[in-house]
């Protein structure tokens, strides 16, 4: 017998790329995963962070899919690469500050190099005509075939009945019949797919694999944009952006302050990197100073601390300020009242 | 037949099973690796990382934050 086909499936965790690449195992391909991790994924970070979620971690979805299918997962890095996708899409962003279509095409670019250089035959997404208003639609699932590179070898089994045959279904290293025709919104075909293969459990991301669709999360990637008048990001600032309440009074710096012991434990590791300030009077939350902060500045920002520590009915609480390079500071403040705080100073 | 050691402390989840990937990937079968982390998510990441790709996991110890994980390189 001659050796089995060889397919890469692109898993972001999410019951689609399941189904599609079992569909392709049970076809006597050779299948193997790939995820991608940008930095902005949901998984894992958060509940790493937040006190109450840190008793039950939770699982990582696509090692978790990787199990139900019993096929190897590689988890790849690319952070640094995949800044430039979400500071310059060529093709633009969705609702938020999601560029998914310049996504697919440089994952699945990504993939391509990937079977080169390990010698399998095919790629294979859950993409589904309609399922998603950007980057998978009729006409933009070809664009990521054609410009990834990956053309005929880009295989999407959940609904390649709707697209032309791509050279795997020709060459009969897969049966087209026992492919899909699943299009537009509707998650039925998939959960009845899903349950003919005996999965459950699931995850089911509501609106996409990564923060970047998420309105509030873009809204402080936009704003910490504009504030350094670049467009520009470090890991630590968009791991930062998922923790804390986000306080911008001016705009030459803004506040990240600790909502809960975990977070405040998180933000302890960014001591030596950012001016921060701790109640002492009272007990309160840590908060990092992002920005050029001068001495009015740290004033104001020590009467918000103030205001989100125990001792925000005081007459005044105590406030030290680190700065990076070991100067500390201590303040006697007022604490500001919360309605005092302006709505949009919120991000 | 060797140890190496990672440190993957302060790293979130996903990093530390990808750096443990990594580390893997330049050792051998039957080579034992021991990461150092502090992500409580890794100690169902890493030993989940280790059942799809053919890995064994030796040990694992908390120790307030620090979590150690032992595990031994599989076959290919
Ligand atoms: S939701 Fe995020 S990860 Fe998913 S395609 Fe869009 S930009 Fe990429």
């Amino acid at each position: 017998m001659s050796e089995p086909r060889k397919a890469v499936a692109l898993i972001s965790g999410g019951l689609d790329s399941l189904l599609a690449a079992k569909v392709i195992q049970e076809q006597g391909i050779h299948v193997e995963g790939i995820n991608f991790y940008t930095g902005f994924c949901v998984e894992g970070h958060t509940h790493a962070i937040r006190k109450k979620d840190r008793a039950r971690p939770k699982r990582n979805n696509a090692l978790w899919v990787a199990e139900q299918l019993g096929i190897k997962l590689h988890i790849i890095d690319i952070i640094e690469e995949y800044k430039d996708v979400v500071i310059n899409p060529k093709h633009g962003y969705g609702a938020n500050l999601n560029p998914c279509l310049d996504c697919k095409v440089f994952m699945v670019q990504k993939a391509r190099q990937w079977i080169e250089a390990k010698g399998f035959d095919f790629i294979i997404t859950g993409e589904v005509i309609g399922q998603r208003p950007m980057s998978q639609r009729k006409d933009t699932l070809p664009v990521i075939s054609r410009e990834s590179g990956a053309d005929e070898l880009l295989l999407r089994p959940l609904c390649a009945k709707n697209l032309e045959p791509t050279r795997p279904e020709r060459e009969g290293w897969v049966d087209r019949d026992r492919l899909h025709g699943f299009e537009g919104r509707t998650r039925k075909p998939q959960m009845a797919l899903a349950a003919s293969f005996g999965f459950e459990d699931y995850a089911q991301p509501a609106g996409g694999c990564c923060f970047l669709t998420d309105k509030q999360y873009s809204h402080k990637l936009a704003d910490l944009w504009k504030a350094r008048g670049e467009r520009r990001y470090e890991l630590d600032d968009i791991m930062l952006l998922k923790v804390g309440r986000h306080i911008r009074p001016r705009p030459n710096f803004k506040m990240i302050i600790g909502r809960e012991e975990g977070e405040n434990r998180f933000l302890q590791g960014y001591r030596k990197q950012y001016t921060h300030m701790l109640t002492t009077s009272h007990p309160g939350p840590l908060v990092l100073i992002d920005g050029d902060a001068g001495p009015d500045d740290l004033e104001l920002a020590a009467q918000i601390t103030a205001r989100f520590s125990q001792g925000r009915d005081a007459d005044s609480v105590d406030i030290e300020v680190h700065i990076p390079g070991g100067e500390v500071h201590s303040l006697q403040v007022q604490p500001m009242p919360g309605a005092a705080i302006p709505r949009d100073w919120y991000l | 037949m060797s140890g190496s050691e990672l440190d993957a402390r302060r790293m979130l989840c996903p990093m530390p099973v990808i750096r443990t990937q990594e580390k893997v990937e330049q050792l051998q079968a039957g080579d034992t690796l021991t990461v150092f982390c502090s992500d409580p998510g890794a100690i169902h990441d890493i030993p989940a990382w280790c059942r799809v790709n053919g890995h064994e996991v030796l040990d694992i110890q908390q120790q307030g934050e620090e979590i150690t994980i032992r595990l031994r390189v599989g076959e290919e």
